[in-house]
């Protein structure tokens, strides 16, 4: 394989489309309301309209506007168009209106602040190509970059413009992607590793499992980019079980590059050898954790061990590691072959490009969304999202999952990039963002986050363990309105210890939901409280006399 | 002591080969361990496939892995009953995931849930005494757009309710 190659493979496939596009989205939010269905009644009416010379139906990945699917869209005379909530049944009708007949289905508005406030990097291929079809992906220019970088980038410079670029990991703490490459490429070692994080385990994240369904070659490139810079030959892509779409796809996709030479032994007649497994999950939130991921690629339990080492020097098997999260390597091949500059010139001074949010919760539109950091919260909620439905007032944004906090209204016209998450007691996360309203209660949602870790929580270390377990019947004992000040003091006391002394990730930030929902809606917690029974101080004498009396 | 334990343990491995011989979906396994070169870090994989094959994890298949991939039982016991996604038990024949994530919790999945558990009259994680469901509880499926879902025998369904859920599983209890 060689670039001309990839050339007249895009050429040709180019050549092979139609006039007219009907894309249906093919991802797992529309699959499930039977969108395969609806794929394959549009190409056969497609046939029987007898419009086969000039329309396509294609699968495509996640459109975004995953509340109002099933989707299906429509590239015709240059123009874009958008169906919502198509059923099976109304195939004959869309594709009658491709004719200009009359068509019932709801029409989607392209125009829509939830569409046109969006800045599409990781997800610009998203609804656009097949993710089961490489050439879909050549034919837009992909693995472009990845030649770009092999045949005219030394590692050492790729390792430079990613730098420049500013990028910080996606996955949650924001580490700068660029330091991290160098690290790894400058720990000594004859075989080094990289790994794909796709261990989305946030529950009210699923950009992730977006990014793999829709452009599983965007991921394999971004990690082919990386392993060259850092000198590995090996990777490994860690994908949860929950997701079998997205592993069927990316087997796919990796028997496809295979085939064509862009994985493998001598990749565009280079030296350059990258070979790509998949690591399947089994369900525990702690292997989002780096170690304890490494742990579970080994065939290990996954627990998470105390860093240093740092994965960059020792990882899997004693070797030099490279983990990033999926959509750290989704931003890879445009920072590659646009440039770090480029890049850096998106968003603000510390967080630099776009971020992926899954805009879920009491709001009415849900779905994914891409902007640029130190976009305002309010543009997000209010423009894009739409507010809350039927006359609700929103309460809260809750982001960052169960590491994260609830950001309250008053606090809507944030911007949103990472240090303004941190100050105001949440984190960025993987870009999951939850929209409570006021009928949601929030020391039950602290209480929800808590049982989550509670049972999450891999056991290895004791405040993790049992701190979190004290914590949930603390909640719950004030849920159920049998607790007093003192409890309170005590549960705040248990966030300070569990946060402060735990090993991981996992049991540092699990106090966060509860710290910061008593940071801004104490009030709710202290409605509540019971008065204490033995004084405010507790001390011998009002005992002795609440026991006379 | 020591020949006695070495008896007990050749006798379980004799028990497990034997059981091993008559069953065709043994045969996959090991053809699927061998696709590994019977590496231990596959053992996750192996454990994967054997619950696909099984539909659970008894003793003696655990130990049958152990013994081919030359792993401690221990081990392939604590790695199975780490993860959440093994499941020790035999299941029901069909299965119902209420998600409980995020967005799902906001939007009532836990009422769902309740619904469920009421109709039914069991706890998420058992299964009925007829063996007909198995009711289980997901930490997110990805599935936040449509919330809140739940997966009846692994398809997904959009934007449930009580009501749709019980007409869901009435068909099979």
């Amino acid at each position: 394989m060689q670039l001309d190659d990839l050339n007249a493979i895009a050429e040709k496939h180019k050549s092979s489309r139609k006039k007219i596009c009907l894309r249906s989205c093919m991802s797992a939010g529309c699959m499930s309301s039977q969108a395969d269905v609806t794929k394959k009644n549009l190409e056969a009416e497609v046939k029987a309209q007898g419009l086969e010379a000039d329309v396509e139906v294609r699968r495509v990945g996640c459109m975004g506007f995953c509340g109002q699917g099933p989707l299906v869209g429509v590239d015709q005379n240059g123009s874009h168009g958008l169906w919502e909530f198509v059923k099976p049944e109304d195939a004959p009708a869309i594709v009658g209106a491709l004719k200009g007949n009359p068509c019932h289905v709801q029409r989607g508005d392209p125009n829509h602040p939830f569409f046109a406030r969006q800045m599409h990097i990781v997800r610009a291929n998203g609804g656009i190509v097949d993710p089961e079809r490489i050439e879909d992906y050549i034919a837009i220019g992909g693995y472009k970059a990845l030649h770009h970088a092999l045949t005219e980038m030394e590692p050492a410079q790729v390792v430079e413009e990613v730098t420049k670029s500013g990028l910080r990991g996606r996955g949650g703490a924001g580490f700068p992607t660029g330091l991290k490459w160098g690290t790894v490429a400058k720990s000594p070692g004859a075989k080094k590793y990289v790994v794909c994080n796709g261990d989305e385990g946030d529950p009210g994240a699923f950009m992730d499992r977006s990014v793999l369904e829709s452009d599983p070659h965007l991921v394999l490139e971004g990690m082919a980019i990386a392993a060259y810079a850092i000198g590995a030959d090996q990777g490994f892509l860690y994908v949860r079980a929950e997701y079998p779409l997205a592993i069927t796809r990316l087997q796919t996709a990796i028997k496809q590059a295979k085939q064509l030479g862009l994985l493998g032994g001598g990749i565009f007649e280079t030296p350059f050898t990258f070979n790509v497994d998949i690591r399947i999950g089994a369900g525990a939130f702690v292997c989002g954790e780096e170690t304890a991921l490494m742990a579970s690629v080994e065939g290990k339990r996954g627990t998470p061990r105390p860093r240093p080492p740092f994965p960059a020097e020792s990882g899997l098997w004693g070797c030099p590691t490279l983990i990033n999260n999926v959509e750290t390597f989704a931003n890879i091949t445009a920072i590659v072959s646009r440039g770090g500059a480029w890049y850096a010139g998106i968003g603000t001074e510390k967080s630099k490009g776009t971020k992926v949010f899954a805009l879920t919760g009491k709001i009415k539109n849900n779905g994914l969304i891409e902007v640029p950091m130190g976009i305002p919260l309010r543009q997000i909620v209010e423009e894009m999202g739409g507010g809350a439905p039927d006359g609700g007032k929103i309460k809260s944004v809750q982001t960052g999952g169960p590491s994260g906090g609830c950001i309250p209204a008053e606090y809507l016209d944030t911007p949103v990039d990472y240090e303004s998450l941190t100050k105001l007691g949440s984190i960025m996360g993987s870009g999951g963002m939850v929209v409570m309203d006021d009928s949601t209660n929030m020391v039950e949602i602290a209480k929800f986050y808590m049982e989550f870790c509670m049972d999450e929580s891999c056991g290895k270390c004791i405040p993790c363990r049992a701190g979190t377990v004290q914590m949930f019947h603390l909640l719950e004992k004030i849920l159920s309105r049998r607790a007093t000040a003192r409890d309170l003091a005590k549960l705040e006391e248990l966030c300070d210890m569990v946060k402060n002394t735990s090993l991981c990730g996992l049991g540092q930030t699990a106090p966060n939901p509860v710290i910061s929902t008593l940071r801004f809606f104490r009030k709710e917690y202290e409605e509540l409280l019971q008065p204490d029974p033995f004084g405010p101080r507790g001390n011998g004498e009002a005992k002795k006399q609440t026991v006379t009396t | 002591m020591v020949p006695t334990l070495l008896n007990e343990k050749q006798k379980a491995v004799d028990r497990v080969m034997q059981h091993a011989s008559g069953d065709k979906r043994f045969k996959i396994l090991e053809v699927h361990m061998k696709k590994h070169q019977f590496k231990h870090d596959a053992l996750i994989e192996v454990l994967h496939k054997a619950q696909e094959l099984f539909g659970y994890l008894e003793d003696d298949l655990l130990l049958f892995v152990a013994y081919k991939l030359k792993l401690p039982p221990s081990r392939v016991y604590g790695v199975a009953t780490f993860y959440h996604f093994f499941t020790l038990k035999p299941q029901g024949k069909h299965t119902c995931v209420v998600c409980l994530g995020t967005a799902c919790y906001v939007k009532g999945s836990a009422k769902v849930l309740a619904a469920i558990e009421e109709r039914t009259r069991i706890k998420s994680g058992e299964t009925t005494p007829d063996n007909q469901l198995s009711l289980l509880t997901a930490r997110c499926i990805g599935a936040c757009g449509i919330a809140p879902a739940v997966t009846y025998d692994g398809q997904v369904a959009p934007k449930q309710t009580p009501q749709a859920a019980l007409e869901h599983i009435g068909k099979w209890i």
